[in-house]
């Protein structure tokens, strides 16, 4: 269940002490796995499997119990994203403005489809609700950055901003 | 307090701060410091104006001229000519195409003419990270007011009568659920705030959120004073992060001033607050699903009975709320409920916020008083349909919603004539779609999200919108069989009648609602294999206009699957059974000879 990439890098123990911290912090608090959950994705970039198990462990809930809340919420992923997330908006605005062919043209220059992350981990492709940049319809977001009024030809030119770092 | 000549309100919402306004609050610090005038003129990094297509926006007062697409660029010129000597950069003055030599003030902006801001009061006005600007336009005064002067009763009877009916989709009156969760007997209640804004093509709540985040915890701690609750939650979406952190900034303000936390006011009343954010489901929209969200299990709805205000969040009675709803409060206990009632329409009082986008001028958010006419929306304050083309329909509700098409443009938006139409109000989102947009495309496209968003508890949605989508993916695919029409009415009655939530309830209505306004397009694309507006792809073809190819060779170079053919003094070709329709060759032809044919 995509676990490889989280236990080789260094670091490793930092990143399990500030999810024990996490644990701790929530232990005592109503309502604590999502909240919990959301800080865990911060520090890992994902959910592996050996996180869910920590998180059931430290606040005595079933391992199902966690599995069952992170697959039912689009936030959490299973899996790595990429260096570089896109989103692409798929909002009505964005839609009735060819969010489409937005989309098709960043998976025909990515060669993934929606919800997969390139070979060399550089970028990974989602589809995401309004942004609230309805104004600037079509729009699509890379990491914290927005792009708006695009058309399909200006999407090679980003993405070559991005290849060269 | 300072003295400043001069203030510099620049947007920092969501669809400005997309389009650089960052950047431009920090050239007007570097600008207006290389001037010596940053102890004359302020900076104010406010929420949203509403106008984001002209974004971004940047105000300058006394005057109140207001200058829209704005560059990095500009802002040298703006402090050079308007800041230091006085003089308007009319080129980039809002709406200026026509008054040349005078200033515009805001309001006289037609965008903002009809408009009247009861729930985006603020919104533009205030720094939305200083509780003091807040104060200093009359915040809390509405807590205070009601702590030191007011019974729970008379809270509850004054927004009675005030006639406000929730803003989140369904229209209850709002002083009636208060009543109900005032009436549980128990010692524990909760007040939560419904920030979820679930409709994929709506920003209100967030803009309120990010603007104006004061009003919405002042209008809780009131709501909590009303029915006896001491903890209020607001379940907000995690992908708001301006909005989040406002909220976080605010809430710890109102903890310092002694506005939330205990013995506010010195009276015996305590009242907390906390976030809590979501996780990208639209079913924890609805308020039983957000409840069983909060509480940290997967949010799927539940049955009502019974209801929240008898056992909601952690079992105990509840009232929940949406952030525009409660943005109204505070001005309403300020001015009165007479005076809000006075706005608007007989069944529907004051004001409703929308965001407006799609096909239109002036994409961005407004506030309108109920009985505006969409025709109003439209062309007074949106500025028509762009390009020249015709208005076809305006969908509201989102994926719980309608269309209302060009013949019902006269009717006043109200909660009751909307649903007569077979629309709804919703949460405010209000799509413009114009000659080019095909019906059938825009239900699958509703469709889509329901299916991806349905919870699976209950089988009429899990299934039943399913095989609803596949009806409309063959039938958009030029696939569609006779009978095909029908068979997607039966299924969307019974899926009304018997899913378990409001999700399912009215995933249906934007396939029903486009059937009784548009049944020819769907019959178009099921008898004649035709997309009358273009845009199902499958049925479509490019073809060459051999009269004016001028066999340049352009289209054929750019094809990519190479299925244009031609040569020197034969016009080009297109092997339709090649083509992948993905118009290329239309975008790049020089000359115009490329069309669709549907
Ligand atoms: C599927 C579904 C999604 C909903 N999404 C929202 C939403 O995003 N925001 C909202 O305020 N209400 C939403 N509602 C309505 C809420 O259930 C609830 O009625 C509302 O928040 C009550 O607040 P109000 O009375 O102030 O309008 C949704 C309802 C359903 C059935
Ligand atoms: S629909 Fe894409 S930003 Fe609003």
């Amino acid at each position: 269940m995509g676990e490889q990439g989280c236990c080789c890098c260094g670091g490793v123990d930092e990143r399990e002490k500030k999810l024990q911290e996490i644990i701790e912090k929530y232990k005592n608090t109503k309502g604590a796995l999502i909240p919990v959950l959301h800080e865990a994705q911060e520090i890992y970039g994902y959910l592996p499997m050996s996180v869910q198990k920590k998180i059931a462990e430290g606040l005595n809930v079933s391992l199902e119990e966690v599995y069952g809340v992170v697959t039912f919420y689009t936030q959490f992923s299973l899996n790595p994203k990429g260096k570089y997330q896109i989103q692409v908006c798929l909002g009505t605005a964005c839609y009735v403005k060819g969010a489409n062919q937005i989309l098709e043209k960043l998976q025909e220059k990515l060669g993934i489809h929606v919800g997969e992350c390139t070979e060399d981990g550089l970028f990974s492709l989602d589809g995401c609700r309004c942004i609230g940049a309805c104004g600037l319809a079509p729009v699509i977001m890379i990491n914290d950055e927005v792009y708006g009024r695009l058309v399909p030809d200006q999407i090679e030119g980003i993405l070559d901003k991005y290849r060269k770092g | 307090m300072e003295i400043y000549r001069a203030h510099v309100l620049v947007c920092t919402g969501t669809g400005c701060t997309s389009s650089q306004s960052p950047k431009i609050i920090e050239e007007f610090e570097k600008y207006l410091k290389a001037n010596k005038l940053d102890n004359e003129v302020k900076i104010v990094k406010t929420g949203c104006f509403g106008l984001c297509a002209e974004g971004p926006i940047v105000v300058i007062y006394p005057e109140g001229a207001m200058y829209t697409m704005v560059k990095p660029e500009d802002v040298k010129e703006i402090v050079e000519e308007h800041l230091l000597k006085g003089r308007l950069v009319k080129r980039l003055l809002a709406g200026n195409k026509e008054l040349k030599d005078s200033v515009k003030p805001i309001e006289q902006v037609e965008f903002f003419k009809k408009q009247k801001r009861v729930a985006l009061r603020l919104c533009g006005v205030i720094n939305p990270e200083s509780i003091d600007e807040y104060i200093a336009f009359d915040g809390y005064k509405a807590l205070a007011k009601v702590l030191t002067e007011m019974k729970p009763e008379e809270v509850i009877d004054e927004i009675k009568r005030s006639g406000l009916r929730g803003r989140g989709g369904g229209g209850f009156p709002t002083g009636i659920k208060w009543e109900f969760a005032a009436r549980s007997q128990d010692t524990e209640k909760y007040v939560c705030c419904n920030a979820d804004e679930g409709d994929p093509g709506a920003f209100m709540d967030r803009s309120i959120l990010e603007g104006d985040p004061h009003s919405v915890l002042e209008a809780m701690t009131i709501a909590g004073y009303a029915i006896g609750a001491s903890q209020g939650y607001v379940y907000v979406r995690a992908e708001y992060p301006i909005a989040v952190k406002r909220l976080n900034i605010a809430i710890q303000q109102a903890k310092e001033y002694g506005l939330l936390g205990k013995n506010i006011f010195g009276t015996d009343f305590s009242f907390d607050i906390e976030l809590r954010l979501g996780a990208g489901a639209f079913v924890c929209g609805e308020e039983t699903a957000l409840m069983t969200s909060i509480e940290g299990h997967r949010g799927e709805p539940r049955p009502r009975p019974p209801f929240p205000a008898v056992k909601g969040l952690f079992g105990k009675p509840t009232l929940l709320n949406n952030v525009e709803t409660y943005a109204n409060i505070p001005t309403i206990i300020r001015n009165g409920a007479e005076w809000f009632a006075s706005i608007g329409t007989e069944k529907s009082k004051g004001t409703k916020v929308f965001a407006m986008g799609g096909k239109i001028n002036n994409t961005g958010l407004l506030e309108i008083p109920m009985g505006t006419t969409l025709r109003e929306v439209i062309y007074d304050i949106g500025g028509g349909i762009p390009n020249g083309k015709k208005f076809k329909a305006a969908q509201t509700g989102g994926p719980s919603g309608g269309c209302i098409p060009a013949s019902k443009i006269d009717t006043p938006i109200e909660y009751d004539t909307l649903v007569e139409l077979g629309s709804m109000m919703g949460s405010g989102g209000l799509i413009i779609m114009d000659e080019d947009n095909c019906m059938v495309d825009i239900a699958k496209f509703f469709l889509e999200f329901t299916v991806d968003e349905s919870c699976g508890k209950c089988p009429p949605c899990r299934i039943g919108t399913k095989r609803m989508l596949e009806i409309l993916e063959r039938i958009t695919g030029g696939k569609g069989e006779e009978g095909d029409v029908e068979k997607l009415e039966i299924l969307a009655k019974n899926i009304k009648a018997s899913a378990l939530c409001g999700l399912g309830q009215t995933a249906p209505n934007p396939v029903l609602s486009t059937l009784r306004y548009f049944r020819d397009e769907y019959e178009a694309h099921v008898r004649d294999k035709k997309c009358p507006a273009g845009v199902c792809k499958s049925m479509l073809n490019y073809i060459v206009d051999e009269q004016r190819c001028k066999c340049c060779g352009i289209c054929a170079r750019n094809c990519p699957v190479n299925c244009i053919s031609g040569q020197k003094g034969v016009p080009y070709k297109i092997d339709q059974e090649k083509c992948i329709k993905c118009g290329t060759c239309l975008e790049k032809c020089p000359f115009k000879a490329i069309f669709k044919n549907a």
